[in-house]
């Protein structure tokens, strides 16, 4: 059953889609730019590995769809794409990941420059406790920005979906807003900073339908000019809003692995690996 | 069942019934407790309130004889303890101590502030955690040092070997000595407190600033400690109203020479060392002399917890944002 609904978010996706959004799918991952990339990517907190051989290509102003049950590495995975483990002790990484054909990985590479052009919304909404437009204008302050500051922050709020609900509180706290509305701002933060790639961490898990929904058709709207890597344990979430989705799997000795990547339409309805399947039937994770 | 049911199971999970004599006396034992430990809780309340008591009892019986006015606006502080024939006509302004106290509890604000709350940013944002685990019981064995110590320290090194060196006028008791050291010793109080306000900004928000492409130093200055201000602003004031209320280095390195003066080389008395002086010399009981003790002592009382019913009102305020 759990299929069926799947494969009819699925099939009403792709039908009602505008017609500049049909993408022939087939062809599609040789067509698109990539703009992300992994090699062979493994990961090892201490002793213990996270992420064993991952490949996979981000294609540019496309959403991308981690998903897989708890504990398989989407959330590794997605913070490797800015080097926010990087943070952790004991943090190490083998591999490639290439972004616009760079190792971000790579000698004298500066995490601070990665993170200044990848951009990322995290699982709770984590806005500063100062006012709105401080908020947004964080990023900007941090890089130097030039231009005026107060048409960045009504920018990235507009495209953010915001801009009308918090016009007249740029002043207030932004702990005052709702749960929906930090994590838009959060989002506006983040596109503030005109980055290339917007990573999102579970973005809709502390948040209520409604305000879910709004942050999908905001998605929708968001990669009509950025990349987004969105990682979700909702299925349905992914099959709502990902043109590709990748699946991932714990393997034996509890390292993430990659067993299924390709065009939503495809890994729900026709899944090449039997584990997909059962995960997407719902057989278990 | 009766009894025999319990023994065959064995001796050791033999259950004797408890007659009402034993429930009475356990009544009894359980109430005693209950006394003891509300005894124990009252006494450090009585106490408290018994010196308020007494300083109000001597204060108001001072402000009897002395005008509150004067004790507050006159320049002068000259209680006349000896009652010798010297024939100075006794003053009781008590500027002149008030200024020794600020001088030094200024002095040591920048000192021991801008150091402090350099040493939190370190120890919360750079420090691995082996440094930590070396630097923060150092800190503490800073802390711990008896303070007739530190005021050794401050009259036969930071005064003799620092500041007579730099300034050869300067006389061997001076509020800047004094200073320096009262600041050193708060420095573990700022840190430490400090310290505890960053660590309790969550994690999430300096993850936040990092991906916006923010540094080390720029998470630190524009979201952990503004996060953290309220907890850091307290800090500060309690450590303020630690060195407004410090005694032995003031009494031994600064001087006893009450003096209206914001010149940190010359020498003072701050209202901790003159209560010592006082205390220690042979003022009889009773007299004026004496209950200038209590009027001074009273105005430390509330200027201390003026300051910590701010600091406490900061902290209040700090928990309540992230809970």
């Amino acid at each position: 059953m759990m299929h069926e609904q799947l494969a009819d978010i699925v099939a009403e996706r792709f039908v009602t889609r505008p017609p500049e959004l049909q993408i022939d799918l087939t062809p599609g991952l040789q067509r698109e730019e990539t703009i992300l990339e992994t090699r062979g990517l493994s990961v090892w907190y201490g002793g213990f590995q996270a992420l064993r051989d991952i490949s996979l290509a981000v294609p540019g102003r496309r959403i991308t769809a981690i998903i897989g049950p708890s504990g398989c590495g989407k959330s590794t995975l997605i913070r490797c794409f800015n080097r926010m483990n990087d943070l952790i002790p004991g943090f190490r990484v083998e591999g490639e990941l290439l972004f616009e054909g760079r190792n971000i990985y790579g000698r004298g590479i500066d995490p601070v420059d990665v993170r200044r052009r990848i951009g990322m919304v995290f699982q709770k909404p984590n806005p500063f406790p100062k006012s709105v437009y401080e908020n947004v204008a964080f990023g900007a302050r941090v890089n130097g920005y030039v231009g005026k500051l107060s048409e960045i922050v009504e920018r990235a709020l507009r495209r953010a979906a915001l801009w009308d609900e918090v016009k007249d509180k740029l002043r207030q706290n932004a702990l005052a807003l709702s749960g929906g509305q930090q994590q838009r701002l959060c989002i506006a933060r983040a596109l503030a900073i005109e980055p290339e790639v917007i990573l999102m961490d579970e973005p809709c898990s502390a948040l209520d339908p409604v305000a879910t929904l709004k942050i999908e058709d905001l998605m929708r709207e968001l990669a009509e000019r950025y990349a987004i890597v969105i990682v979700t344990h909702n299925m349905q979430q992914a099959a709502r809003v990902a043109d590709y989705s990748a699946v991932m799997m714990m393997a034996e000795d509890r390292a993430g692995e990659m067993i299924e990547f390709g065009p939503t339409r495809q890994v729900f309805t026709t899944p090449k690996e039997k584990r997909t399947e059962d995960y997407i039937t719902g057989r278990f994770g | 069942m009766g009894v025999t049911d319990i023994e065959a199971v064995g001796p050791a999970s033999r259950i004797r019934p408890r007659g009402p004599l034993e429930a009475r006396l356990r009544h009894g034992r359980e109430a005693a407790i209950h006394g003891v430990l509300f005894l124990c809780a009252f006494v450090s309340i009585f106490t408290t309130l018994a010196i308020i008591a007494t300083l109000l009892e001597e204060t108001i019986g001072f402000f009897g004889e002395v005008s509150i006015i004067d004790f507050l606006t006159d320049t002068k502080w000259i209680p006349g303890l000896g009652g010798g024939p010297g024939g100075l006509e006794p003053h009781f302004g008590i500027l002149p101590l008030l200024s020794g106290t600020l001088l030094v509890a200024a002095g040591a604000a920048v000192v021991a502030l801008p150091v402090g709350l350099l040493t939190a940013i370190f120890l919360s944002e750079y420090a691995p955690e082996w440094l930590r685990g070396i630097v923060k019981p150092i800190l503490e064995v800073l802390a711990g040092i008896p303070t007739v110590v530190l005021g050794f320290f401050a009259l036969t090194f930071v005064s003799e070997d620092i500041i007579k060196v730099l300034f050869p006028e300067t006389k061997i008791f001076n509020a800047a000595s004094a200073a320096i050291v009262v600041g050193i010793m708060i420095i573990p109080m700022v840190s430490s407190l400090s310290e505890d306000a960053m660590s309790a900004v969550p994690r999430s928000l300096r993850e936040g600033a990092y991906a916006l492409g923010a540094t080390k130093l720029e998470v630190a200055l524009r979201v952990v400690v503004p996060a953290a201000l309220s907890g850091i602003v307290a800090s500060f004031i309690l450590a303020i109203s630690r060195a407004i209320g410090e005694t032995m280095i003031v009494t031994l390195a600064a001087g006893a020479t009450p003096n209206l003066t914001w010149n940190p080389l010359d020498s003072i008395q701050t209202m901790t060392a003159y209560i010592v002086q006082v205390s220690l010399g042979e003022t009889a009981q009773g007299s004026l002399g004496f209950r200038t003790i209590f009027a001074v002592g009273m105005t430390l009382f509330v200027m201390t917890l003026t300051l910590n019913v701010i600091s406490q009102y900061l902290l209040h305020r700090f928990r309540e944002v992230y809970e």
